[in-house]
């Protein structure tokens, strides 16, 4: 009586914890588990599939220890027997390497495939053409160049629903991780050299993107939001920018360098169409010599 | 003269200068007490120059205990601020100071704490276990702890004088280089590491001589208690290992210190080689830290269960496996830098791989405990939670193990409610469980069970209100290391629970001080022979204390758990005692660490006579140390006798 008792006590504690739970997180977004992007899909798939799977794993041993640990203990009223000496057992052992490395081994063809399939680098297959974007970390903003359009802007990524995106990714800045949680996966952003990421979005949306790795004092500022639109309005908006707004030109590109703890928006024609491939040659030479007015030749 | 050093170092905010000021009073007060009770000559004779490897272990420990505290108090300031600065609120700290803080915490936990109650175990268990008076290099021991010491003792002066690194625990140039980082903060954390790290590498070498070389007669390697295995397979791991992160650490530095390039951006330089170069130290490390976690956990399964240790060859080839392929796993720390698919695929299927030894040790310890006698004691509560909080790390690991998962989950909380599912639910609780079994074997008395239980509900039901919080808002897309945080993400209620979290763990660590201070006021009642826990390997042979040299006679083993089989056949064993020869004293350890204490400070303030003056000093000092014959004194086998037969009396 008294057991049931105290087993009553616990269920109805655990209930009430995972009660709690949920109602502090409940109408909040988890952007990685509730993608938008077909890549974003992909990942989450892949995560509930692991995680079924480890149940595999992790029923068998929790059943095991609170079975070995209840039926074994000292008090315990009919002890199993007790046999000191007995610590061998090909047969118990063979199984216990033999499962996990079976278990091991779907899992390894899972990311063998998986890990290829998702390479960030894989362009996307569509019928549709892929929009190239350029990203530029900085101190600690997020430069976004368009340069099919011409147009720039400052933590604002509007992207067209349902067409792949090829982002080139550099950093003018102490090295940075590029992530919008809700379209997929994150790539580093490092100054001198280029890296590449290939999302699409499925739906349209606000969704916040920002910096993943530390970058100094404003890392927490370096926050964007990928602005998800039909084709069409995507592109009214570039023409708009491309019509009205003020050119970026080489020396508002090193006001936007310097470090910054404005989270403001901004967009800009695109006065420079290389600006993208001088931010990364700026650290191919001598750091004398490789300010951008130097390579403006 | 004082190099960069001038008067601005000196001016802190009104929380560093709390921490400054508390660490100030609480040396006055030693200082003060140990005048009131005339205890400077019992200080020094029996603690600073001694060179036996118990006395050596237990200074390890109070250091670590401290750092943990000092550690803890980060902990409990990030999450203080992440609880709080969201919106338009600021939280208690500004973002230099709250990165310098989680630079700290992570730095302090792995070198400082982690790192030295391993060493602890180290110096108390493994001469003990293997039949062996003493380590193979008594003063070279002394060093290594005193070099540990030094490098804390730098850690913990950006608290008083300038400033730390905010550049994260692993400081990954650029944001580490001269360019972004212009202040002493990254050379006090290269030169504490670099300090502390010689010592490791020094104290890997005198183990695995140890284990090799000092095993009683009739120990062979496949009679080793598990515990030994393990400290075999993380020394080896040092051995290779160590010397990376001196390398890597050097070459950092003299990018800050003479303007060289290696991890720059411009200039030909590679921060990339940093990454790899500092994980393929890393890495290894973690199971440097949880090899002798699992070896405790052995100890105790089969000391508590009252049986022998299930598999004990699988044991073997699943430790030694585990050693081998931790060199084979470290890129996957970074996934997101771009490497190609194959690259990450290895990475990431050797990741998964090293879960099958592992897993493999847990089924061990559990068929252990099947057709045993399970004593629930303290130390096995701790086993139990480790086998809950270990195996929910262990998957979310294989989670992060699969590249296309990690671009998704990397950097974020997901991550560091993993790697503290690990290093809190592997290592920490293992060496909890370790603490309290190998308590009575040092002191004569056992800890307070109640009051360890207390501890152990406090600590798991605290760890997983902190952490699985962190997992939910991973998958929310929260980042690790923010300042602050929009309001509409609706993060702040998780971050309260984890702070909550945090407040039961500090329960958790409030009742083990307590658990220490009444099992001493009450040691009369708790009072227990050589044997508590009906032990198994030979430390249990000793007397409780052991006596200096340990084994009056060194014993000749026959079987694996030798005492454990003594115990079940009475040998008839004959004592003859015989002069045993100890190392004497040398205060040399503790003044090397502290010229390099000063040598170290010398290289973070530019100030070059210091560090010429002082690495002059220190070789003089070690020159003529090491031409000095006279180092051993015996004890006459009359005394050995008259030793023996107080111990066996008391």
């Amino acid at each position: 009586m008294k057991l049931k008792l105290k087993i009553g006590f616990v269920a109805l504690l655990i209930a009430a914890v995972l009660a709690v739970f949920w109602s502090l997180i409940r109408g909040y977004s988890f952007d990685v588990l509730q993608s938008a992007g077909t890549i974003g899909d992909q990942q989450r798939n892949l995560i509930v599939f692991a995680s079924l799977l480890s149940l595999v794993v992790i029923i068998p041993v929790f059943a095991m220890t609170f079975w070995i640990t209840w039926k074994y203990r000292v008090g315990h009223k009919h002890p199993g027997a007790y046999k000191p000496v007995w610590a061998s057992s090909k047969v118990a052992e063979t199984i216990w390497w033999g499962v996990p490395i079976l278990l091991i081994c779907v899992i390894s063809g899972v990311i063998w495939v998986s890990t290829h399939h998702l390479d960030p680098y894989r362009k996307l297959d569509s019928d549709k053409p892929a929009l190239k974007v350029q990203v530029v970390a900085l101190q600690w903003r997020w430069l976004f160049i368009y340069p099919e359009q011409g147009i720039a802007s400052i933590n604002y990524l509007p992207l067209p629903i349902d067409r792949p995106i090829d982002f080139e990714i550099t950093s003018d800045a102490p090295m940075n991780s590029f992530w919008i949680p809700k379209l997929g996966g994150q790539i580093y952003a490092m100054s001198g050299m280029s890296t590449q990421l290939h999302l699409q979005a499925h739906t349209a949306g606000d969704f916040t993107g920002r910096s993943a790795n530390i970058s100094g004092d404003g890392f927490s500022d370096m926050v964007f939001t990928a602005h998800v639109t039909s084709q069409s309005d995507f592109d009214s908006w570039a023409r708009t920018v491309a019509s009205n707004e003020p050119p970026l030109t080489l020396s508002d590109y090193t006001q936007l360098a310097k470090p910054s703890h404005d989270r403001k928006t901004t967009t800009y024609k695109l006065e420079a169409k290389d600006l993208y491939d001088k931010v990364i040659m700026k650290y191919m030479m001598p750091a004398d010599a490789g300010t951008m007015e130097h390579m403006h030749e | 003269m004082f190099g960069r050093l001038t008067i601005e170092a000196f001016q802190k905010s009104p929380i560093e200068m709390g921490a400054g000021l508390g660490m100030i009073i609480g040396t006055v007060l030693v200082i003060v007490a140990l005048f009131y009770f005339k205890r400077w000559t019992w200080l020094w004779k029996e603690w600073i120059t001694s060179l036996d490897p118990k006395k050596i272990g237990v200074m390890y420990l109070i250091a670590a205990v401290l750092m943990l505290l000092r550690g803890l108090a980060d902990a409990i300031m990030m999450r203080a601020q992440q609880a709080m600065a969201t919106g338009d609120t600021a939280g208690i700290l500004t973002s230099d100071h709250f990165q310098q803080i989680f630079s700290a915490h992570g730095t302090i936990m792995i070198f400082f704490v982690a790192m030295g109650v391993m060493f602890a175990f180290f110096n108390l268990i493994v001469p003990a276990q293997i039949g062996a008076r003493d380590v193979a290099f008594p003063f070279m021991n002394s060093v290594s702890f005193w070099l540990f010491a030094a490098g804390m003792i730098l850690i913990n002066v950006p608290l008083l004088i300038g400033e730390f690194s905010a550049a994260g625990w692993l400081a990954y140039p650029p944001l580490s280089g001269l360019e972004y980082s212009p202040g002493v903060g990254v050379d006090y954390w290269i030169w504490s590491l670099q300090i502390a790290g010689i010592g490791s590498l020094l104290s890997g070498v005198n183990f695995f001589v140890t284990i090799i070389k000092m095993r009683a007669p009739g120990m062979t390697m496949m009679k080793m208690p598990i515990f030994v295995w393990t400290v075999f397979g993380a020394v080896l791991l040092i051995l290779a290992v160590f010397p990376i992160l001196t390398a890597t650490l050097s070459l950092l530095s003299l990018d800050r210190l003479i303007d060289t390039h290696f991890f720059t951006s411009s200039y030909g330089g590679n921060p990339m080689m940093y990454i790899n170069l500092i994980w393929a130290w890393g890495h290894p490390e973690v199971y440097i830290l949880v090899l002798p976690a699992f070896g405790i956990f052995s100890e105790v399964v089969a000391t508590f269960s009252g049986k022998r240790l299930f598999g004990y060859k699988s044991m073997v080839v699943a430790i030694m496996a585990i050693t081998v392929l931790s060199f084979t796993v470290w890129l996957h720390h970074f996934f997101t830098m771009g490497s190609g698919a194959n690259v990450n695929a290895f990475f990431g299927i050797m990741t998964a791989v090293i879960a099958i030894p592992t897993g493999v040790k847990v089924f061990n310890w559990l068929f252990t405990m099947y057709k045993g006698r399970v004593r629930l004691t303290t130390p096995m509560l701790w086993f139990l939670g480790f086998v809950v909080t270990f195996t929910l790390g262990g998957v979310t690991g294989v989670l992060l193990s699969i590249p296309a998962i990690d671009f998704q989950l990397h950097n974020t909380l997901f991550l560091v409610a993993h790697f503290h599912n690990m290093i809190i639910g592997g290592v920490l609780f293992g060496f909890f469980a370790g603490f309290t079994y190998w308590w009575p074997k040092f002191t004569g008395f056992r800890l307070n069970e109640r009051l360890g239980r207390y501890a152990f509900w406090c600590w798991l039901i605290g760890f997983l209100t902190a952490f699985v919080p962190l997992y939910a808002l991973g998958f929310m897309g929260a980042v690790r290391r923010m300042d602050h945080y929009d309001t509409t993400m609706g993060w702040q209620q998780l971050f309260v629970v984890a702070g909550a979290g945090v407040a039961i763990i500090c329960l958790g660590v409030f009742f083990q001080v307590l658990q220490v201070v009444v099992s001493i006021i009450q040691r009369k009642d708790n009072r227990v022979g050589s044997d508590p826990w009906d032990g198994r390997t030979l430390e249990w042979s000793l007397t409780s204390p052991p006596p200096e040299y340990n084994f009056a006679v060194i014993p000749t083993v026959t079987e694996r758990d030798d005492f454990w089989e003594m115990k079940q056949r009475t040998r008839e064993v004959r004592i003859e005692y015989q002069d045993i020869t100890v190392p004497k004293n040398s205060g040399v350890g503790a003044f090397l660490g502290a010229i390099l204490l000063l040598v170290g400070f010398g290289i973070v303030w530019h100030m070059w006579w210091l560090v010429v003056i002082g690495l002059i000093a220190a070789a003089v000092l070690l020159i003529v140390h090491l031409t000095n014959d006279d180092m051993e004194r015996i004890i006459p086998a009359h005394e050995v006798a008259r030793l023996e037969a107080a111990g066996a009396v008391s």
